[in-house]
């Protein structure tokens, strides 16, 4: 109310316009707007009296409310929560599995050789069948390989229950938190729309009016887990978490990492939040209304065919798309050589001792370097840096060539054999959660915050608190385990 | 309209009925140009899908449409381009979403505004219906969700409603294509001008208020001659929203005056760069 009253307008023809609208606005005062919004509701009530009939009794309304006591109630909603997502990762963890090995014998086992074969007898010189072939094409069918089968179960549930109404209960749960931490309800929403991608929730953002929650929301989004990074907290925690516990709990216990993970990620973007909102974005949160729609059935085919198409192939495409070039340069640094060394070598031996300290390691940080455009390629980075540097026989196809790991053991043998302990796995699953965004979220950051500062934040800050967690988590377990 | 057997069947709503042509995409050369308004969470976008074949994701809970999303669709040998705006549940806020519905609505100059409503939260969602007819005067009611209410027991009386706002309802259950070809029909005899509405404006305010509505209205008529809803200018005037009053300080309300009398791309294409 108060600046625009001082304004004088009298520069334009329309000052006398806006000087008796002024007046008016000091004649009524705050009274106008309450008895504006008064006069809708009262109108709209007495309409919708007139229009609408209900009889007899209404169950339905009482079991929406009866569901809404469990899942929302303060003592069964955050058990019953991590419940639905345990479940949902462990269908995914095990469900995988097969698909997973059989796509890998078609696309890597079958048509790799076969292409290779074809390039070779119409005579490409072997590093135009090297770039093509087992960078380019091998990138791309690891990708589809190790991610559809995840992404074709993983998506579609989630797509199940917001078809169901359960989104907004979990943003209801959450809302409370966010705003004790001085941030908008509403980032419960956009957070839980990161889970799908970063990019969108940063774009979701939008429903936030103030400048400042809405900040916060988008400096926060990154903290949680993606579609590009589920894959590998599910391939990472069924190779290490699962691999503590006797095989039949294995499922179990992977699922409920990547569980702590996600939750661990919500915990930190209420941490961020709480403290940016004390510092550079302090302020008050402001209220907000969230409605809880009704539970309606989903509509099971149309939600197979819109995740499956919506979400799965667009964000496989977009795999593809960054894994071709993405296996294009990873060949390259496993073959272009500096005195006699591959350049793979020369950083993964550099930054080796850093990594080591975080609890990584040269070959992990090089991955998240090449991978910067797509967390979905981490995985098959990691695994063809990891032959090529620890140089193990009878593996692998050679170097620069991302090849197949036919199943989870053997992608364990793999990993085991280049050095890794559980350690390793968990520093990356922390690692993975907390790193720079994908390129897309932060060019998104900056379309939306239009500021290099506040983009630089969003990437920089989760990034250093990866090194500083993955740091304290090494030691602590180096200090306890003696290793 | 090369299939009409004669002249009088072209205009004939009987014969053109569930003659809808989706375009998806496909945007060039529209006739006409329709934003589609509602709370968030009405099935806005169910509808929108049902009219364009498009399948932009829907999904079961508000907010998930924070921008515009357009599609085509030809009717009666008319193309239209249906704008999906974000569900709002006022007007009247500064969020980043309202903004882009309303000044859509208010800049945009849709030739209809189709408001989505659910049928089982009538009440509340007519606050935004009442804001709307604010803004507009060409406007059709979408009762949705129509199957729900009737699994409640609720029964919406669409002649009564229609009555009570002045301008055309239709009961649809979007996801079940149910009144989709009504809507249709009605949107395409209030973009041709067919059917007038005779939207309500809001009754029960203080007379001492209305008054100095009223008066300010008179006042941004002179000054604007010819602008459609003067009526909601005065009223954001006296709301002191900022927006408003730069576009009438900087003249920008003249140059959507001239804009208005332009074919319809051309609006859009402006209201584009502005959004």
């Amino acid at each position: 109310m108060s600046t625009t009253d001082l304004k004088n307008p009298s520069s334009s023809p329309t000052a006398s316009l806006l000087t008796e609208a002024n007046a008016l606005r000091w004649e009524m005062g705050e009274e106008y707007h309450d008895s504006l919004m008064e006069g809708i509701y009262e109108d709209a009530a007495r309409i919708a009296d007139r229009s609408v009939t209900r009889s007899g009794e209404r169950r339905r309304f009482n079991l929406d409310r009866a569901i809404d006591h469990l899942v929302t109630s303060k003592w069964t909603g955050f058990p019953f929560m991590f419940l639905v997502l345990a479940v949902v990762f462990w269908l995914t963890v095990v469900g995988a599995n097969v698909p997973s090995g059989l796509l890998a014998d078609l696309l890597l086992d079958t048509v790799h050789p076969m292409l290779k074969g074809a390039m070779q007898s119409v005579g490409s010189p072997w590093w135009l069948t090297g770039v093509l072939i087992d960078g380019a094409y091998l990138a791309g069918a690891w990708v589809v390989s190790v991610m559809l089968p995840p992404m074709a179960i993983f998506f579609p549930m989630v797509t199940l229950l917001e078809d169901f109404g359960y989104l907004p209960r979990v943003a209801f749960n959450l809302d409370a938190l966010y705003r004790r931490a001085g941030a908008h309800g509403r980032q419960a929403l956009t957070m839980t729309m990161g889970f799908g991608c970063n990019a969108a929730g940063v774009v979701a953002t939008r429903i936030i009016d103030s400048p400042r929650e809405r900040l916060i929301a988008i400096i926060t989004n990154n903290f949680s887990l993606c579609n590009g990074r589920w894959p590998t907290q599910i391939l990472i925690a069924s190779i290490f978490v699962g691999a503590m516990v006797p095989a039949h709990f294995a499922g179990l216990v992977a699922a409920g990492g990547v569980v702590v993970i996600a939750v661990l990620g919500v915990a930190l973007s209420l941490v961020v939040s709480w403290s940016l909102s004390r510092s550079v974005l302090r302020g008050e949160a402001s209220a907000f209304s969230l409605e809880l729609p009704p539970y309606r059935p989903p509509r099971i085919l149309q939600t197979l065919y819109t995740s499956l198409i919506d979400r799965t192939i667009i964000v496989l495409w977009r795999a593809v798309v960054f894994a071709v070039p993405a296996g294009i340069v990873i060949w390259l640094v496993g073959n272009v050589t500096i005195d006699g060394v591959t350049v793979a070598e020369h950083f993964v031996n550099w930054s080796n001792p850093f990594g080591l300290l975080i609890g990584l390691n040269g070959v992990i940080l090089l991955a998240y370097i090449i991978a910067i455009p797509a967390n979905e390629i981490v995985i098959p980075t990691v695994l063809m840096l990891t032959v090529l540097t620890s140089a193990i026989n009878g593996v692998g196809a050679g170097a620069g060539v991302m090849f197949e790991a036919d199943s989870t053991v053997a992608t364990a043998e793999i990993l085991r054999g280049g050095g890794w302990t559980a350690l390793t796995g968990i520093c990356l699953m922390l690692f993975s959660l907390l790193h720079n965004p994908c390129s897309t979220t932060i060019f998104t950051i900056y379309k939306e915050t239009g500021s290099v500062k506040w983009t630089a934040l969003a990437t920089l800050l989760p990034l250093g608190m990866g090194f500083v967690v993955c740091f304290l988590v090494a030691q602590g377990w180096r200090l306890i385990a003696g290793g | 309209m090369s299939g009409t057997p004669n002249e009088a069947c072209a205009t004939c709503p009987a014969f053109n009925a569930g003659h809808l042509t989706r375009l998806g995409i496909d945007l060039s050369n529209v006739d006409f140009v329709v934003a589609l308004a509602g709370n968030p969470n009405t099935g806005k976008s169910t509808v929108f899908n049902a009219l364009t074949g498009l399948r932009q994701h829907t999904g079961n809970w508000p907010g998930k449409t924070v921008t515009r999303a357009e599609g085509g669709f030809a009717y009666s040998g008319k193309r239209f381009k249906i704008v999906d705006l974000p569900g709002t549940y006022s007007l009247l806020s500064t969020s980043a979403d309202e903004e882009v519905a309303r000044d859509f609505i208010l800049f945009g100059k849709p030739d209809v505004t189709v408001i989505v409503v659910d049928a089982t939260r009538l009440e509340r969602n007519l606050n935004l219906v009442l804001q709307v007819l604010e803004i507009t005067d060409k406007a059709v009611l979408c009762v949705n969700l129509i199957d729900e209410a009737r699994r409640h027991k609720m029964e919406v009386d669409e002649r009564t409603l229609a009555r009570e706002l002045g301008i055309p309802v239709v009961l649809a259950a979007a996801r079940q294509r149910e009144g989709i070809d009504q809507l249709l029909k009605s949107m395409f005899e209030v973009a041709t001008g067919a059917v007038v509405c005779k939207p309500r404006r809001v009754q029960s305010i203080p007379p001492a208020v209305a008054k100095a509505v009223d008066r300010l209205t008179e006042r941004v008529a002179g000054f604007f001659p010819g602008l459609p809803n003067a009526r909601w200018v005065a009223m954001r005037l006296l709301e002191g929203d900022q927006r408003m009053i730069d576009a009438v300080e900087s003249g920008e309300l003249n140059t959507l005056l001239d804009q208005a009398q332009r074919p319809a791309e051309n609006q859009q294409a402006r209201v584009a760069d502005t959004v």
